[in-house]
C-alpha cells in the first residue's frame, strides 16, 4: 500500500468487498465441510500441526488459552434443557465442529491492523504477514471467530528439541514470539500447486491444491477448492447447498439444505461453509 | 469562611517570592517522594524486561484476552491528560479567572499523563522494537502503515497532542521563565535564559504572546476533544459487542474529563499541602473546580447509563448478552465498584461541607480515579471474555507482570511531576498577579461576597452578579 498505489488506484482500492474489494480475483479459496461426516477424530488438527510447524505449547499453557491450534476441534453437547431429550450426553454423543480461519471477503480483522500485516490476496485469501506484524493483537480481538492466536512465547527450542527439529516443513517459517498466525489454507501448497500448474503450462485444476486437512480427514469431510472454479468440487457443494458468497443471509429454496455460513450475519461473508449435521430427532 | 477565590491585597513580591520558594531547597520528604517513584518505575522497568525478553506470555495474556490491563490503563493516562486543556484552554476562552493559580500544574500533568500513556501501546507490542512500523516514515520499500486502523490514528493523535500540549505548557511559562531567569543563580539561570526566550516583557511581546496563547488555546479544544474520540474508536470501530457502540466518543471524553479533574483535586491538595500555596490554590477554588467535576460526573454517569440503554433497547442478542456478563459475569465486583466509584461517589462533591475540607476531597478524588480506572478495565476485559464466540469465552486474571508495570507508570508520571514542581513554577506567577489585579480594581468587597453567596445565607435578592464586567 503505498502512497503511489494509492494516488494512482484510489478509487479501485476503495470498492468495497461486493465488488471484489480492491482486487481482481484470480481464484478464491474456500471450503465445504460436511458436519455429518465429521467425527471428531482430531485427525485434521494434528495434520495441520505437521504441516505448519505449530508448536505444542504443553498442557498448562494450553489450559491458560496460550496454545497455537490453526485448526480447532470445537466439541459440542447436546444439553437437555436446551431442546435435547434426555439421554446422558455421553449417549447421545457431541457434535464436532472443526473450525480454521474463516478467510472472510470482508475480514474484520484486516482494516484493524496497523501495519497492514494482514491483507487479502487476489486469491481470495487473508494473508497474514509475519514479517510485519508488530503484535498489537487488535485482528485477534476484533475476529468474531476468534480464530486468530498469538505467540506468546518462543517455542522454537522447546517444542522442536534436536532432532525433531528435522520434521519441521521447510516450505514455510517457523514464527518467533510476538507475532500472529493462523490458518492460512496451507498457503505454500497453494504456491506449489500454482507454480507446478505454470511450469505445465495449464490452469491449476481442481485437486492440484488440497489441504492437509482436507488431506488427512478420514470421512474426507472437507472438501478444499476453488470457489470460482466451476467444474471444483467445492462450488457443487456450495450451489447445492444454495449458499452464495457476498450475502449476509442464504435464501433456501429448500429447507432440508443443511449449508450455512458461521455468523454470516455479521457480514464479514467468509469462503467456509458448514452443512449442518442431521440428527436424529 | 473563606469566600474570596484569592486575597487581592497580595504584594506582587510576596507572589514571587512564594512560587519561587516552591522550586529551592527540595526538603527529605520530596527526596523520599522521588526515591519511592524510582522504585515503582524500577518494579514495571524489571517486569517489561522479563516480558521483553520471554514474550508476552507472563503476563497471563491469552486467547481470547489478548489486550487487558495495558490497554486498559493506556485510555486512563490518555483520559487524565485532558483536564489540563479543559482548564487551561477551554476555561481561558470562557475567561474563568478562577482557573489562573492551578492551571499550570494541569497542564503539566497532561503533558506528564501523555507521556506516560504513550508507553502503553508500545509495552503491549509483541514485537517492541518493530514499534516504529507504525509511524508514516518513508521506506525504500514503499510500505506504508495501514491508515485504516484505528491505532494509526492514536498514533497520530497522541503524537499531535503530546506535542501542541508541551508547546502550549512551555508557551504559557514564558513570562514565569523570565522571572525565574532574573532571580536565578548558577545552572538554574543558564536554563531560564534559554527557556525564556528572552523575554523582556514589553508592550510587542505581550501583544504577540497573547495571540499565539489564545490560538494555541482553540487549537488544542478540538484537538483533545478528537484524541479521546480516536481513542475510543480502537473499541468503537471494531465489530465486538460492548465495543462497537456509537456512543463511545463522547462517552469517553466525558469520561477523559471526569478522572483528569478528580486528578486535578488530587494534586491541588498535594501541591497546597506540600508547597504551603494556601493563598494561590484556595478552598473557593478547590469548590469550583469540585462543581466542575460534579457537572463531568454527572454526564459520564448519564452517557453510562445511556450506553446500557441503547444496547438493551438495540435487541442484538449478543450486545445483551455481553452486557449482562458485566452486570453478573466473573468480572461484576469489579463492574459495581465502578459503578459505585463513578456514580454514587460524585455526590459526595454535591455537599459544601466535604467539599471545602480537604482529607475528604483527597480521599474522594482518589476513589473517583479508581472507579475511572476500572471503568476503563471494565471496558477492555469483559468484552474479550464474553463476545460472538461462545467457544472463545474465557476469564481471565492479570498477572503480576502486568500489574507491576501498571503500577510503575505511576511512579513514572509521579517522577516526571516531582522533577517538573522543581524546576518550573507549579503556579503562574503572572497570571496569578492578573488575576489579583483584576480583583484589586474591578471588583468591591460587597460584590465578591455577593457573588459567593450561598442558598443557606440568609440575604435578600439583590442585583445580579456583574463579577467580571467593568465597574
Amino acid at each position: 500500500m503505498s502512497l503511489k498505489n494509492i494516488l494512482e488506484n484510489w478509487s479501485h482500492y476503495r470498492r468495497g468487498h461486493e465488488d471484489g474489494g480492491h482486487h481482481d480475483y484470480e481464484h478464491m479459496w474456500g471450503m465445504a465441510i460436511d458436519l455429518n461426516k465429521c467425527t471428531g477424530c482430531n485427525a485434521c488438527s494434528v495434520a495441520c500441526y505437521a504441516e505448519n510447524n505449530l508448536p505444542t505449547v504443553g498442557k498448562d499453557r494450553m489450559r491458560k488459552g496460550q496454545g497455537l491450534h490453526w485448526l480447532r476441534m470445537e466439541r459440542y453437547w447436546d444439553e437437555p434443557e436446551m431442546g435435547g431429550d434426555e439421554k446422558e450426553y455421553q449417549e447421545r454423543g457431541g457434535s464436532f465442529l472443526p473450525m480454521m480461519c474463516q478467510h472472510c471477503n470482508a475480514a474484520t480483522c484486516e482494516p484493524v491492523c496497523p501495519v497492514a500485516a494482514t491483507y487479502h490476496t487476489p486469491d481470495g485469501l487473508n494473508a497474514q504477514v509475519y514479517n510485519r506484524c508488530i503484535g498489537s493483537r487488535y485482528c485477534s480481538n476484533n475476529c468474531p471467530y476468534r480464530l486468530r492466536y498469538f505467540n506468546f512465547y518462543s517455542y522454537y527450542e522447546e517444542s522442536w528439541p534436536e532432532p525433531l527439529n528435522m520434521q519441521l516443513n521447510p516450505d514455510l517459517s517457523v514464527r518467533d514470539k510476538g507475532v500472529m498466525e493462523k490458518c492460512t489454507f496451507c498457503i505454500q501448497r497453494i504456491r506449489t500447486g500454482k507454480d507446478t500448474a505454470q511450469r505445465e503450462g495449464r490452469e491449476v485444476k481442481d485437486g492440484d491444491v488440497v489441504t492437509a486437512c482436507a488431506q488427512t480427514c478420514p470421512t474426507e469431510a472437507i472438501v478444499f477448492g476453488d470457489l470460482l472454479d466451476k467444474d471444483a468440487q467445492v462450488t457443487k457443494l456450495w450451489k447445492a447447498q444454495e449458499v452464495e458468497l457476498g450475502k449476509t443471509k442464504q435464501e433456501k429454496s429448500n429447507g432440508e439444505l443443511r449449508g450455512y455460513r458461521v455468523l454470516e450475519g455479521l457480514n464479514t461473508d467468509p469462503c467456509v461453509m458448514y452443512m449442518d449435521r442431521v440428527r436424529e430427532a | 469562611m473563606q469566600t474570596k477565590d484569592i486575597n487581592e491585597n497580595i504584594a506582587w513580591a510576596k507572589i514571587n517570592e512564594d512560587v519561587l520558594r516552591s522550586m529551592e531547597n527540595p526538603r527529605k520528604g520530596y527526596w523520599i517522594a522521588v526515591a519511592a517513584c524510582i522504585a515503582m518505575v524500577m518494579c514495571a522497568v524489571l517486569a517489561e524486561i522479563y516480558q521483553y525478553q520471554v514474550g508476552m506470555g507472563p503476563s497471563n495474556l491469552n486467547w481470547p484476552h489478548m489486550w487487558d490491563l495495558y490497554i486498559a490503563t493506556f485510555v486512563f493516562w490518555i483520559g487524565m491528560s485532558h483536564s489540563g486543556t479543559l482548564l487551561s484552554a477551554i476555561l481561558h476562552i470562557i475567561q474563568a479567572d478562577w482557573r489562573k493559580p492551578i492551571y499550570r500544574f494541569a497542564e503539566a500533568m497532561t503533558t506528564f499523563s501523555l507521556m506516560t500513556a504513550g508507553l502503553f501501546p508500545i509495552i503491549h507490542l509483541g514485537r517492541v522494537w518493530n514499534m516504529y512500523w507504525v509511524l508514516p516514515y518513508v521506506s525504500d520499500r514503499g510500505i506504508w502503515p495501514n491508515f485504516r486502523s484505528p491505532l494509526i490514528w492514536d498514533a497520530f493523535a497522541i503524537t499531535t497532542y503530546l506535542t501542541s500540549s508541551a508547546l502550549f505548557l512551555f508557551i504559557g511559562m514564558i513570562p514565569d521563565l523570565a522571572i525565574c531567569r532574573d532571580n536565578a543563580r548558577g545552572w538554574r539561570q543558564k536554563l531560564y535564559t534559554v527557556l525564556s526566550l528572552g523575554w523582556q516583557g514589553d508592550d510587542r511581546q505581550w501583544r504577540n504572546f497573547r495571540k499565539i496563547y489564545l490560538l494555541m488555546a482553540c487549537f488544542l479544544i478540538p484537538l483533545a476533544v478528537s484524541v479521546h474520540s480516536i481513542v475510543s474508536a480502537d473499541f468503537a470501530m471494531s465489530i465486538m459487542p460492548g465495543w462497537h457502540i456509537t456512543s463511545f466518543p463522547p462517552y469517553f471524553v466525558a469520561g477523559a474529563l471526569y478522572s483528569g479533574c478528580a486528578a486535578i483535586i488530587t494534586l491541588f491538595i498535594i501541591l497546597r499541602y506540600f508547597f504551603r500555596f494556601d493563598e494561590y490554590m484556595t478552598i473557593p477554588i478547590l469548590e469550583k473546580t469540585c462543581k466542575l467535576t460534579f457537572a463531568i460526573a454527572m454526564v459520564w454517569s448519564y452517557l453510562t447509563l445511556i450506553e446500557f440503554a441503547s444496547v438493551w433497547y438495540g435487541h442484538d442478542m449478543v450486545a445483551k448478552e455481553s452486557l449482562l456478563s458485566r452486570f453478573y459475569g466473573p468480572y461484576a465486583p469489579f463492574f459495581w465498584l465502578m459503578l459505585f466509584c463513578g456514580i454514587v461517589a460524585p455526590f459526595a462533591l454535591a455537599i459544601e461541607k466535604f467539599r471545602r475540607h480537604l482529607p475528604t476531597m483527597f480521599v474522594v478524588s482518589l476513589v473517583l480515579n479508581l472507579g475511572m480506572w476500572l471503568e476503563r478495565w471494565m471496558i477492555v476485559t469483559p468484552t474479550l471474555a464474553t463476545s460472538y464466540y461462545p467457544f472463545a469465552f474465557d476469564t481471565m486474571w492479570p498477572s503480576m507482570v502486568q500489574w507491576a508495570i501498571v503500577f510503575g507508570s505511576f511512579g513514572w508520571f509521579g517522577l516526571l511531576f516531582l522533577i517538573f514542581v522543581k524546576v518550573f513554577p507549579s503556579v503562574s506567577m503572572y497570571e496569578v498577579k492578573e488575576m489579583v489585579f483584576h480583583r484589586r480594581h474591578y471588583h468591591s468587597a460587597d460584590l465578591a461576597t455577593k457573588f459567593h453567596r450561598r442558598a443557606s445565607d440568609r440575604e435578600e435578592a439583590g442585583e445580579p452578579s456583574t463579577e467580571g464586567a467593568k465597574s
